[in-house]
């Protein structure tokens, strides 16, 4: 199999006009002959399904949750990057783009994110005249702050519930479309595979989370925007039902799966507090601004943060990093806060925490002023935590937050498997190797509502499609493929939780595949997974039956994948020997513990096919070729 | 500093929407006052499990206060004794040791049970079919600051914005009315510039279905403010009222 990225000639500025040029266009009269599934109600599936139905065709859209507003898209924060520049102070198109290459060090397809960059205007555009409350100045024009690895102000904000504004407004869009009958509704199933005729995408199967029935859904194109697979490490900042499910089953099916051991991990979360923790809280980034990060100098230093005085602080992002300070991109946070803490400067409890201090902010600019910026994030934290961020500092330690990994794409987000398109966070994405904050808003809006209603009509108008229904023999062989695994996982009647297998899963990886890595663990827990996958499907015990709402088989389905997933992250993470972004290979670093890259033998994606579960999965390389921007080293010193 | 409390739990089980339920009582023992609500019943339900009995089934997802997807009704009140607090950012330490917690789904005609604490909402849904949007094809738009807004009416939209949908409000009104969820979403578009043209008709057409869907009507009882886990202010419940009679008057502005 040959990687075609299918990136259009001509200049980097020219490629996405001349390419919508290109792109052949369905009739309007025929739009509505064409059937396309979405699965997901994110930001890219509710984007695309809004946009999609728009146009005239014929969309039914999937999610987990009992409604589609409930997306995990709805958890973010911070903000949304858009290259507007109405601060004036030198942003562009070009810049936003460079930072973003810049940031993923150098791991990710330069056309795309120039795409990304040049259509985040046009998203600012849409949802304000959705009517997304976005903050604002005095004189009634649009705010913007600044966020990790940027020096210029570019994000926009709702409060701190940029996320849930977005959504709600294409999930607002979406619903017009419900009841405009051209968007067809299914919440609460569970797509559990892909169905393929000829070699292409034509339906998925779900299950009805209500009543267990197993459904066919047939289509011309299907759509997958699943989200990230944060999950795997059990711990993590991701909504609860947040999974790899979709994609695994359709990376089964033929789709190459790119770079699955970058998973960024984000500097300021709520640190670890018991073993019976069930999901980790993050503090958007955002607060990096206002908050100076620290620890004691001394060691096991025990007193109170306001007892401890300013000569005896480390503050060491702004020391380390003079011209970014604290607002270095999230994978260099995060492992100078491992690292101190490593050194045993670490606060709290278990010593796993470091200082994120807003004294500074309040005596510059008052409490109120503070409080309108992140009155929302320190309640939070005040019911999390039982501490007031007003008067003592904030504990953070660094969690995982995001998949730069997923399903590998062309330049029209489609996979290796023709009909089938991947978006948002479950597309190995724009991000490279690290992904900078207010990014993803900025990349699953662009993916939903300017680019795949382009590409989904080219591929469309490109070729005859037969008629496929969901009574064709296809359906019925994934059916019982879904069946016998549903049947066996409620047989197995063994002695330990699902939950149980989960939360060591996420121990494994964490330890070996998280914020740094060596060979010799990354090869030690490539034994450990298969064994704890064995065990899984000897000792698992699932409740209930399958025909009813039954949350744990649920969860022991998306389990079922993280523990043959899980290995695949360990497998690239060993292949990829250099560090870039958040893998940091302590092979391979600079005289200042910098990741160091190895362009010359992994400027790459790496892209693999699935060859059967515990079988070596084939490598196949896209390599990335920088003609605009000069390969450098990152610093942000 | 962390604690550890037992607790008595009197939990409404109903294996589906059409059969019987009825309290059932578990002991909640060993709960550490740091954790969440939703972390003391996964700790009940892993205890379930390995008993091979049968889990509580409750609703969640983001755990972080605004998904709207978990909600129960404990001692009578909805998402908990915590002011402005989701069920899952409610956390044990607002609990005494030897305490006796009950736990109920959302009652109302328009919110069936599905099964024990998980309730349907899909009422909400239709409710902002109906109307909750503005009718803005992707790319049919204006640059953004174009429309210019002053910041406290952005502040106001986003007061009303922040609604998670929970329903919370319908659980706690005694007409089991969605006066608050659908006076925010009105109030929201109705305040903005680009709201403004569909206003009279987004009003009507809501509170229509609203009746439609079985919701009861407001009697200015205020429960729902107090139970929101997001402060939604019955404020916007008086602008969806001017709404309406505007829009009875035919004057779209
Ligand atoms: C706490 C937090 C804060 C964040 N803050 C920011 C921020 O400030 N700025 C920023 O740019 N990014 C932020 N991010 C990242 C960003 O929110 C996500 O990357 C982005 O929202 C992902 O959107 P998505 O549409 O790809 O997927 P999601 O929003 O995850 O949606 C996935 C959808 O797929 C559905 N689904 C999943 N599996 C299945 C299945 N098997 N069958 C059927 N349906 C399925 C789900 O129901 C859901 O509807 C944050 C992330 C977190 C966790
Ligand atoms: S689980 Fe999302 S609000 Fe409680």
């Amino acid at each position: 199999m040959k990687l075609d990225a299918k990136v259009p000639g001509g200049p980097l500025a020219e490629k996405w006009d001349k390419h919508r040029f290109e792109l052949k266009l369905v009739n309007p009269a025929n739009k509505k002959k064409y059937e396309i599934i979405v699965v997901g109600t994110g930001l890219a599936g509710g984007s695309a399904s809004a946009s999609l139905a728009e146009l005239g065709y014929n969309v039914k859209t999937f999610c987990i949750q009992d409604s589609p507003r409930r997306a995990h898209s709805i958890a973010a924060q911070g903000g949304i990057n858009a290259a507007k520049n109405y601060t004036n102070d030198g942003d562009s198109v070009w810049r936003l783009f460079y930072d973003t290459v810049k940031g993923g060090d150098f791991r990710s397809r330069e056309a795309n994110v120039y795409r990304l960059a040049q259509l985040s205007v046009n998203i600012i555009d849409q949802c304000v005249a959705q009517g997304v409350p976005f903050a604002r100045d005095y004189g009634g024009l649009l705010a913007n702050r600044s966020f990790g690895g940027a020096q210029v102000s570019r994000t926009f904000y709702a409060r701190g519930q940029t996320g849930q504004q977005l959504l709600l407004g294409a999930y607002s869009a979406m619903m017009r479309q419900v009841a405009n009958g051209k968007v067809k509704m299914f919440p609460r199933r569970e797509m559990l595979d892909l169905v393929m005729v000829d070699g292409r995408a034509r339906g998925i199967v779900v299950r009805n989370l209500i009543t267990g029935e197993i459904e066919c859904h047939a289509a011309h194109a299907v759509v997958l925007a699943t989200g990230g697979y944060g999950n795997a490490f059990f711990l993590s900042t991701n909504a609860m039902g947040s999974n790899v499910t979709a994609a695994w089953r359709a990376h089964k099916k033929g789709a190459l799966f790119a770079n699955p051991s970058f998973t960024q991990i984000h500097p300021t979360c709520i640190p670890v507090h018991g073993d019976y923790q069930s999901k980790l809280t993050l503090m958007s980034e955002s607060l990096r601004n206002d908050g100076r990060v620290w620890v004691p100098k001394n060691k096991g230093d025990k007193r109170s943060p306001e007892n401890i005085p300013e000569s005896e602080r480390y503050y060491y992002l702004e020391e380390r990093y003079p011209s970014f300070g604290n607002l270095v991109p999230r994978d260099v946070a995060s492992r100078n806060a491992k690292n101190v803490c490593d050194m045993g400067m670490g606060v709290g409890d278990t010593g796993l925490a470091v200082y994120l201090d807003f004294a500074d902010a309040i005596k510059r600019d008052g409490r109120e002023s503070i409080h309108k910026k992140y009155g929302n994030l320190f309640q939070m934290y005040e019911r999390i935590v039982g501490q007031n961020p007003y008067d003592t500092p904030i504990m953070i330690y660094p969690a995982i937050h995001y998949a730069m990994g997923g399903l590998w794409v062309d330049y029209n987000l489609m996979s290796t498997i023709p009909g089938l398109f991947v978006l948002g966070e479950a597309n190995f994405s724009d991000h490279g190797a690290n992904r900078l904050g207010a990014s993803a808003l900025m990349q699953g809006l662009n993916d939903g509502y300017f680019v795949i209603p382009y590409t989904v009509g080219g591929y469309l108008a490109g070729m005859p499609l037969g008629e496929v229904k969901d009574s064709h023999p296809a359906f019925k062989d994934a059916v019982q493929e879904v069946t016998a695994q549903v049947t066996k996982l409620l047989s197995i009647k063994g002695k330990r939780t699902v939950d149980n297998f989960h939360r060591e899963l996420g121990r494994i990886l964490w330890e070996y595949c998280g914020m740094s890595r060596n060979e010799a663990g990354l090869l030690k827990a490539k034994q450990m997974i298969p064994e704890l996958r064995q065990q899984f499907w000897e000792n698992v015990t699932v409740t209930g039956s399958p025909g009813e709402f039954n949350q744990t088989l649920e969860r022991a389905g998306r389990v079922a994948d993280f523990l043959e997933f899980g290995e695949l992250m360990l497998i690239d993470a060993l292949n990829r020997k250099e560090s870039c972004g958040c893998h940091y290979n302590e092979a391979y670093k600079t005289e200042d513990h910098e990741a160091k890259r190895d362009d010359e033998n992994h400027c790459y994606v790496a892209a693999w096919e699935f060859q059967g579960v515990g079988k070596e999965p084939v490598l196949h390389k896209e390599p990335l070729e920088f003609e605009n921007v000069h390969l450098a080293t990152r610093s942000y010193k | 500093m962390s604690k550890t409390i037992n607790l008595t739990l009197k939990v409404w089980r109903q294996p589906g929407s059409e059969a019987k339920g009825a309290f059932e009582t578990y002991g909640a023992k060993d709960i550490s006052t740091d954790m969440s609500f939703l972390e003391m019943l996964d700790v009940v339900n892993e205890r379930l499990s390995v008993e091979g009995k049968d889990p509580i089934a409750f609703d969640h997802d983001c755990r972080e206060g605004i998904c709207g997807m978990c909600g129960s009704v404990v001692n009578g009140v909805p998402h908990g004794p915590q002011k402005a607090t989701t069920l899952c950012q409610l956390h044990m330490r607002h609990f005494a040791d030897g305490d006796t917690l009950v736990i109920e789904p959302w009652r109302s005609r328009a919110f069936k049970v599905i099964k024990d604490l998980a309730v349907d909402r899909s009422a909400f849904d239709q409710l902002i079919q109906t109307g909750g949007y503005i009718s803005a094809n992707t790319g049919a738009v204006p640059e953004a600051n174009a429309i210019l807004i002053s910041q406290e009416t952005a502040e106001l939209a986003m007061d009303a914005a922040a609604c998670i949908g929970c329903g919370a409000c319908v659980a706690a009104c005694p007409n089991a009315s969605a006066m608050l969820f659908v006076g925010a979403k009105v109030s929201q578009l109705a305040l903005l510039p680009q709201g403004r043209p569909e206003a009279a008709k987004r009003v009507q057409a809501m509170v229509r279905k609203m009746d439609e869907l079985g919701f009861g009507a407001c009697s200015n009882e205020a429960e729902c403010e107090a139970v929101c886990p997001k402060e939604i202010s019955i404020t916007n419940i008086a602008r969806l009222n001017r709404e309406l009679i505007k829009a009875a008057f035919g004057s779209p502005f």
